[in-house]
């Protein structure tokens, strides 16, 4: 078993000049490609007792009482690029609260903090790969790049999966928003399609009536050569 | 026409951003409540074999500056070369928010089949669109034989890989993003 070597084209480059931040932070040199060793196969083995209840819920796993905003549940698949559902990932999220402000003492924004919400929660993938969030839907908020630009409402995302050389961060925008084709971060991605992959679609048949909205988002992470015969992964 | 090859392809990945620690290290930064603690605290449980090291660190940018805002996480095998069991050997390492130093108690690693003692660190940022991936090794360990370090056409950029002692049991690694001693990531 070795990991599929990642394809980039469908990931931002390092130097994203729309995206200011990442001029100075960008490797100028070339990457050193090569096959996964037993380092980047092997990772964290996460278990569901070092999660709490609630943890999943970010409407309440702050104080207890309702964070403000509209209600959404969030839910989808972790897949690997076989098509096989990754199960026992940890899904890890954090986002602004309903009127788009951090709790973070750098989150400077107009917009009040709302004392019930925290802004992350986590949970681990099911057998069949099969996670759900509660929480409310972030504010679209505005970031010092160029002269006006703005975040489209998005929850940040963090997956571990079984091999280290899968860990993933992304992020997931919603159906329908106008900011997403003005955001700078966004459009790091160079290809449309590629883009359209990070925004989740309204799914009626998984909202609850008179309680909340959902939106489906699948995230899929590097799977392994499938092969009988089997060498032994480099450096073993 | 040719039958479709049915692979999936991976999900594109976008910056941490600035507030990477609301989500993975929250009560780093203030935000208790949540999660009794963070995950990653520490890699391995105190009373683990081995040599107990400490590995100190600044990431720099291309103008010099430190990264206050990153976040590390290492992954390596115990010292006797081997990986986990359970999340063993893997440790979140928010940097200071002052001065930018990341900071990693472990013990060292032993060396796994060829490979010589590493860390493999995985270093996200604003910034960083895409998470990078490198490793640490040990000044003073037989590296001759590491298949890694063997593909590395450059050798000038070796010792980007390879953490200076600063005192016993203390080991430095900076990481430099960009321009002068740029350090090696990897595709892997
Ligand atoms: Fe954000």
């Amino acid at each position: 078993m070795t990991l599929h070597p990642r394809t980039r084209d469908q990931h931002p480059p390092a130097y994203a000049p729309g995206y200011k931040t990442s001029v100075p932070r960008s490797p100028k040199q070339a990457l050193l490609a090569m096959g996964a060793t037993a380092t980047e196969q092997t990772g964290p083995v996460f278990g569901h007792s070092m999660l709490g209840e609630l943890d999943s819920n970010l409407i309440l796993n702050f104080t207890g009482e309702p964070a403000v905003g509209e209600r959404i549940v969030v839910y989808g698949r972790v897949l690997d690029e076989n098509g096989r559902p990754v199960p026992n990932a940890l899904v890890e999220v954090w986002q602004a609260n309903a009127g788009g402000r951090y709790r973070h003492k750098k989150d400077g924004y107009l917009a009040p903090l709302d004392p019930n919400f925290g802004g992350c929660g986590r949970v681990l993938t099911g057998e069949d790969g099969s996670y759900e969030f509660l929480t409310v839907k972030p504010g679209a908020y505005p970031w010092p790049n160029g002269p006006n630009d703005w975040r489209p409402a998005h929850i940040h995302y963090s997956l571990c999966g079984p091999s280290f050389g899968q860990r993933l961060i992304t992020q997931m925008y919603f159906e329908g928003d106008p900011l997403i084709a003005r955001c700078p971060i966004a459009n790091t991605i160079a290809n449309k399609a590629d883009l359209d992959r990070l925004v989740a679609p309204l799914d009626m048949n998984r909202a609850r009536p008179l309680d909340f909205l959902a939106y489906k988002f699948d995230i899929v992470l590097r799977g392994n050569r499938q092969t009988m015969f089997e060498n032994k992964p480099e450096g073993m | 026409m040719v039958q479709p090859l049915e692979y999936l392809k991976e999900t594109p990945s976008q910056t941490a951003g600035p507030y990477v620690h609301i989500g993975t290290t929250p009560n780093f930064i203030g935000n208790a409540g949540i999660y009794p603690e963070d995950l990653g605290l520490k890699p391995f449980p105190d009373d683990v074999a081995g040599e107990k090291i400490k590995v100190t660190g600044i990431v720099y940018d291309g103008t010099g500056t430190p990264l206050r805002d990153v976040l590390l996480e290492s992954w390596q095998a115990d010292a006797s070369g081997t990986y986990g069991p359970g999340i063993q050997g893997w440790a979140r390492l928010p940097a200071n928010q002052d001065t930018g130093v990341w900071t990693l108690e472990t013990v060292k690693p032993g060396a796994v089949g060829k490979m010589a003692p590493h860390i493999a660190l995985w270093i996200v940022a604003r910034g960083i669109n895409v998470g990078l991936q490198t490793r640490m090794y040990f000044d003073g360990d037989d590296l001759t034989t590491d298949p890694v370090l063997a593909r590395i056409e450059h050798k000038i950029r070796v010792p980007t890989l390879i953490a200076k002692s600063d005192g016993p049991g203390s080991w430095r690694f900076d990481i430099h993003l960009q321009g002068d001693g740029e350090t090696i990531f990897f595709d892997m």
